[in-house]
């Protein structure tokens, strides 16, 4: 018990701010974020079906919340319901954990809430910054998230980027180009990518349109609410002097 | 109607004490007439206090106490609960605004000289209130079993492990088990729901009775009772509470109330000060984060947690960190005996005063600062400076506000 008191007040004093910004500390690229653009919200929520579930659960949210982005029962059923389950089930992955854990070392991380811990901007940069990395188990690499335990499932339609390092006196910069191109042009895949991290937001927090409507009338009705409240109280305050 | 109606009342004053009560605390209290802005926040923390109450209620409806359900819970909560994304909200920012009300209310007491006699009851009172928040924060932060909750709780406990030869009993009383687990976390939910509010409204309630017993001091520091009208025996600069004051309280409502909205609605995180983004990552025991920080309003005092680096005295760095820690926090309770000053408002104290606070207030806000940062050894020796200038103004203050330059305090209030 000492032992894990001393630990604990040695890792405080060492603790680092920051882990808002990529490990890496790369700059990170603006997502584009537009939760209210219901076309972008299904485009990315099929890549994620698609794409992401496999592996990754998102298993705070039900299939059917996504009517609020314009679907109906019917073709949440048809176009987001993979494996046979209920429509009003929780979004959970199709591979075990255990299978996880024996096949990338961690079990892969559930991603309902992923975009509020690491932020769009993030994801959206990461998602892009795959590099071929024979050094791996993987065999790919990241710029962002270094040895990420997640290979680049993306690689088809992006193609294989590679590292490149320029060594100047301020230290080595890394970027990446593009070695063999993918299924789609370059502003295509940052589309793509962009319509998946949008719908990762709205994943995040699915009332956030509710709440940013409601919020608008509630301050309508608190504006008018001041005015009254004032004129009350100067009313009965005309006689103090 | 109105006889019926009076009929009642008279039914029931005969069996308690209502009219004479409402007359006490609301229509016949008299509060000084000069109130400015400060004096919100008294109400705003009892509007707080409810708010928590209420929303803490339908939270609790919901929420699972229990270490492998508490954060799907709250995202439950988050989802498919009707409105209990509004209701999580208004408890998340209801915290931070309760701290942000208290901070002021409390601030408003330094500058106009409210601990000082007849009201060192009454402040000690509202000191153990703060302490009562200051755990209920605590116990609450750990509820959704996050990253943050787990960590956070962590250093917090082991804490009172670094207390020499009863510590580590202590800390495994206080857990229940030898590490953080499901134990504590259903203790800390007890505490949080059951426990820690009842003793908090007891104490909100003999705070009030305290004030209504010598009456409300004001921006010039003038005790209003010594000046009565001899043919009422009502104090000629006071004025009933109620309506005066109950108006005058729902404009600050009101504008208060559009401040929280305005969180709860279009910021509910506030930048990750209100909500920390490694919250929403669910505990793991194995992976320790690499940063730890505590929300916002805890942080000064994390500051001056970390910022004994050396052991001396034969105590060594990390208990002086805990005693400096505690010590910040509870060198409050000292103010009325600390402060010698003739006159108790600040419009009338001298220049040593008003640096003396000045530079408290900069150094509160610099700690702050500090605690969400990572220390380096800049930022490190800036937290030591910080903390010598937090704790000078508290224990330079008999010998600067003695000889401090003061103006005579006038009889009656000024216009």
């Amino acid at each position: 018990m000492k032992k894990i008191t001393i630990t604990l007040l040695i890792l405080l004093s060492m603790t680092s701010f920051g882990a808002m910004a990529g490990e890496s500390g790369m700059p990170l690229d603006k997502a584009p974020v537009d939760i209210t653009d219901n076309a972008s919200l299904k485009r990315g929520a099929e890549t994620f079906v698609n794409y992401c579930l496999t592996c990754h659960g998102a298993s705070y949210m039900r299939y059917n919340r996504h009517r609020d982005i314009g679907y109906t029962n019917e073709e949440i059923l048809e176009k987001m319901v993979l494996t046979g389950q209920k429509v009003g089930d929780l979004m959970q992955s199709a591979m075990r954990k255990k299978e996880g854990e024996e096949w990338f070392g961690v079990v892969p991380p559930d991603l309902s809430v992923i975009a509020r811990s690491r932020g769009a901007d993030w994801l959206y940069t990461y998602l892009r910054a795959f590099y071929r990395d024979d050094s791996t188990g993987t065999g790919w690499n990241n710029l962002v998230f270094d040895r990420a335990a997640m290979p680049h499932v993306l690689y088809e339609l992006q193609g294989e980027q590679k590292l490149v390092v320029k060594t100047s006196e301020k230290g080595d910069q890394k970027s990446l180009v593009l070695d063999k191109p993918g299924q789609l042009s370059k502003a295509d895949f940052d589309k793509f990518v962009g319509d998946l991290v949008n719908y990762l937001v709205y994943l995040g927090e699915p009332h956030a349109n509710e709440r940013k409507k409601l919020g608008i009338e509630v301050m309508i009705f608190l504006l008018g609410f001041l005015g009254l409240a004032y004129l009350l109280k100067k009313e009965y305050w005309k006689d103090i002097h | 109607m109105s006889n019926l109606f009076n009929s009642m009342i008279g039914w029931i004053d005969k069996r308690f004490p209502l009219t004479s009560n409402w007359k006490a605390h609301l229509s016949e209290y008299y509060a000084p007439k000069n109130f400015n802005f400060w004096y919100f926040f008294g109400s705003l923390a009892l509007l707080v206090l409810v708010n928590q109450l209420l929303t803490g209620i339908f939270l609790t409806m919901n929420y699972k106490p229990d270490a492998s359900q508490a954060f799907a819970s709250v995202e439950y909560i988050m989802r498919d609960v009707d409105y209990g994304w509004l209701i999580r909200y208004m408890h998340s920012t209801g915290a931070s605004m309760f701290f942000v009300v208290v901070y002021l209310h409390m601030f408003r007491g330094m500058m106009y000289g409210s601990y000082r006699k007849p009201r060192e009851l009454l402040w000690l009172v509202g000191m153990c209130i703060f302490f009562v928040l200051m755990s209920l924060a605590f116990t609450g932060y750990i509820l959704p079993w996050g990253q943050m909750s787990y960590w956070g709780a962590q250093v917090i406990v082991s804490m009172f492990g670094a207390i020499p030869s009863v510590g580590e009993i202590l800390q495994q009383w206080l857990l229940g088990d030898f590490t953080l687990s499901d134990a504590a976390l259903n203790r800390f939910f007890a505490y949080h729901v059951v426990t820690l509010p009842l003793i908090l409204l007891v104490l909100v309630f003999v705070h009030i009775l305290a004030l209504h017993e010598t009456g409300s001091n004001n921006p010039d520091g003038v005790e209003i009772k010594e000046n009565k009208n001899p043919a009422t025996g009502i104090p000629v600069d006071g004025i009933p509470f109620h309506p005066y004051y109950t108006v005058k309280d729902i404009v600050g409502v009101v504008v208060f109330l559009m401040v929280f909205c305005g969180i709860i609605f279009f910021a509910p995180e506030m930048g990750g000060y209100f909500l920390e983004y490694n919250n929403f990552i669910p505990a793991n025991t194995l992976q320790t984060p690499d940063h730890i920080a505590p929300v916002w309003y805890f942080t000064p005092y994390y500051s001056m947690l970390r910022a004994v680096t050396v052991n001396f005295l034969g105590i060594d760095a990390k208990l002086w960190g805990v005693i400096l820690m505690a010590g910040s926090v509870v060198i409050f309770c000292f103010l009325p005996w600390l402060d010698r000053s003739p006159v108790k408002s600040i419009r009338y104290k001298g220049p040593f005063f008003k640096i003396a606070l000045t530079l408290f207030v900069i150094s509160f806000f610099v700690l702050g600062w500090l605690g969400t940062k990572s220390p380096t050894p800049l930022y490190t020796l800036l937290a030591q400076i910080f903390t010598v200038i937090y704790f000078a103004f508290f224990i330079l203050m008999p010998w600067y506000s003695k000889i401090d330059k003061t103006k005579p305090e006038p009889k009656r209030l000024k216009e």
